[in-house]
């Protein structure tokens, strides 16, 4: 089509006027010149998405294109709404922990974390230092989760097709890595308020060491396939820039702001568990796009294997309790329930009636993958929550997406999706 | 060790806020380690706009935005704002109040990133926000009614959809395919007052009625 005609025609068939809904097919034949003067240039409104690869789940993008020069982006979310948090309303607490499997689903511990953070700053519960260790190295394998599933499908949408493959090989390790310490690939539901389900295997914690020895090879050959290469670079160098100014403006947490050189991690700055007496470096990007996004996370992998390395040397040498004795909170072991009448008892209330929060309002946030997880809790002093609003970091990222990409080519839009990092299981809640 | 910031620092930063406020900011209350503050809903932008741009505060992200319904209170609404200044590191949480007629001033101003917490309040509660530029349903299907997280909207909502073979297409019908079963697990043996026939409070037990008879 030709757009380079000047001077522009009076009136074009502008997107604005036809509604969002019925978006005309991509019809690439412009309205026909009238062979001489004018060209009406026609702006196409296109649908990307709900269906469509690089969507990264259920988005539904309209489009409004000059050209190939986006215009307008509008971001139709909630094809995934279940009602997490109304259903959440009316479920014991405990019963909740599984619907944070359910947000992000790429990382999904560490979305359990924040809630069962919320609830023990509630009741003033304290968790076991092995139960700490394994909580961070559990968050540790959901940061790699994550980020091996962004990295990988980032270069997908870019036109790589090996790495995926290969970040998907390891990812398949990690998660063989939960179902062996909670029995689930996926939703684990391995988090409690005072602790975690049950302690690991030592054959576990000696696999998972070995794991640790082998993965930066792994994600060495990753990068020799993605950093350097010539297209990926091409498509992401200079793509989807982001002002500090602008990153704090639109809430932006994790590796979003840390790829604008803002160094701010919960981890390091309101530090939670143990990540306080843990080594680990916070990589910054410096040119705040596409591409520095992209190397923040590798790095961060790299700094999850640390912290995973001293949790299991930590847990070597720390044996103990995994959760909370408190039997009015935590469900007593099997074991004593087949000898102590209390114990039975406390596992029937538990089970049935669950344990009472008191009244009160918390906000917990955790360093979740893709940025700051916060869980504002309202609890009536009942065994279920009043209100609990998941505040998910891809959501403010994703509103974003309309400035973040006008003025970009339509090739440019999944890069810039791929780098938000984005899960439409937390989005949509 | 676990991050906390100490009662008596959250409390003089709770008093600081009050008294630099000129009387926008009221109540402080800390709870849990947490600093909770009030404002007039008709005032929720200077009060954001004061506490991003004073020197001593800075709290320049708004990390959310979200309601809760209170259906016993005339205002029944709270609209919550949850802020973190990065370089005091403190975070602070903002509420105001509102019912469903009456518009919050929209914060999209201060806090660009406001504008999709708006329309999801908006969606999930029906509160509105004045000067919104672009205040449609964000989460809901298109075409939904009602707005679910109030209390008074049943856990199963209202309709359902199928796919319907003879039509070609998905349709809409009331919900007829699902029961939700509310279990009530509060023990009657805990806690429970003496029971009070006929006031239902804190616990009527099937019986309680009687319990005068033959006095």
């Amino acid at each position: 089509m030709s757009i380079e005609h000047a001077p522009p025609p009076a009136k074009t068939v502008s997107a604005e006027t036809a509604p969002a809904e019925t978006t005309p097919a991509p019809d690439v034949q412009a309205v026909p010149a009238a062979a001489s003067v004018e060209t009406p240039v026609r702006k196409f409104s296109i649908n990307f998405g709900p269906q469509h690869p690089a969507a990264h789940g259920v988005l539904r993008l309209i489009l409004e294109l000059d050209g190939e020069l986006v215009e307008r982006v509008d971001p139709h979310i909630g094809l995934l709404h279940r009602g997490t948090e109304k259903l959440m309303e009316a479920r014991p607490y405990t019963q909740n922990t599984p619907y944070f499997d359910r947000l992000d689903y790429v990382a999904p511990m560490n979305q359990e974390h924040a809630f069962v953070i919320a609830i023990e700053r509630l009741m003033g519960l304290d968790v076991p230092i092995r139960g700490q260790l394994i909580r961070v190295l559990y968050c540790e394998i959901g940061r790699i989760l994550n980020h091996l599933l962004n990295v990988t499908t980032q270069a997908m949408d870019v036109g790589a097709l090996t790495p995926i493959c290969w970040g998907f090989e390891e990812r398949e390790k990690l998660m063989v890595f939960y179902e062996r310490a909670s029995g689930a690939r996926m939703h684990a539901n391995y988090f409690r308020p005072g602790g975690v389900r049950q302690d690991l295997p030592e054959a576990l914690i000696d696999d998972i060491a070995r794991w640790c020895g082998l993965f930066p090879k792994a994600l060495d050959d990753i990068e020799t396939l993605i950093t350097g290469n010539r297209i990926f670079k091409q498509r992401n160098v200079d793509i989807g820039v982001v002002s500090k100014e602008q990153a704090l403006a639109w809430g932006f947490t994790g590796v979003m702001l840390r790829g604008v050189g803002v160094a701010w991690d919960l981890r390091r700055n309101q530090p939670y568990e143990c990540y306080d007496d843990l080594e680990f470096d916070i990589p910054v990007g410096i040119n705040s796009d596409c591409y520095d996004r992209y190397l923040c996370r590798m790095e961060e992998m790299r700094q999850s294997v640390r912290i995973m390395v001293q949790c299991i040397d930590r847990l070597r040498k720390t044996p103990g309790l995994v959760l909370s004795d408190d039997h009015k909170v935590t469900p007593p072991r099997r074991g004593e329930m087949k000898r102590s009448m209390e114990a039975l008892i406390h596992h029937f209330k538990l089970y049935s009636e669950g344990f009472h929060v008191p009244a009160g309002e918390v906000y917990a946030a955790v360093e979740a993958p893709k940025g700051e997880f916060g869980v504002y809790l309202v609890a009536d002093g009942s065994n279920k929550p009043y209100r609990c609003k998941i505040r998910a970091p891809s959501y403010p990222h994703l509103s974003a997406m309309d400035w973040m990409n006008r003025g970009h080519m339509l090739a440019d839009v999944s890069a810039i999706l791929g780098s938000l990092d984005i899960v439409f299981g937390e989005i949509d809640r | 060790m676990i991050w906390t910031v100490s009662d008596e620092a959250l409390t003089a930063l709770g008093e600081a806020v009050v008294a630099g406020s000129a009387g926008l900011i009221e109540r402080p209350i800390v709870a849990y380690g947490e600093l909770t503050v009030h404002a007039a809903a008709d005032r929720i932008v200077e009060a954001l706009t004061f506490l991003r741009d004073d020197p001593g505060l800075q709290f320049h992200q708004l990390i959310d935005l979200c309601g809760a319904d209170y259906p016993q209170r005339p205002l029944r609404f709270d609209v919550v704002y949850h802020l973190l200044s990065m370089t005091k590191n403190r975070r602070i949480r903002i509420k105001v109040q509102t019912d469903e007629d009456t518009p919050v001033p929209s914060v999209v101003g201060v806090h660009p990133g406001a504008e999709w917490f708006e329309r999801e309040a908006f969606d999930m509660y029906g509160v509105f926000f004045a000067g919104h530029p672009d205040l449609r349903r964000l989460l809901t299907d298109y075409g939904f009614h009602g707005h679910p997280l109030r209390k008074d909207f049943p856990m199963t909502g209202y309709v359902e959809v199928r796919y319907d073979d003879d039509l070609k297409r998905v349709v809409y019908e009331p919900v007829k395919s699902v029961e939700f079963r509310n279990w009530d697990f509060l023990s009657p043996w805990e806690g429970a007052e003496y029971a009070r026939p006929g006031q239902g409070y804190p616990y009527e037990l099937p019986g309680d009625e009687k319990a005068g008879e033959g006095r």
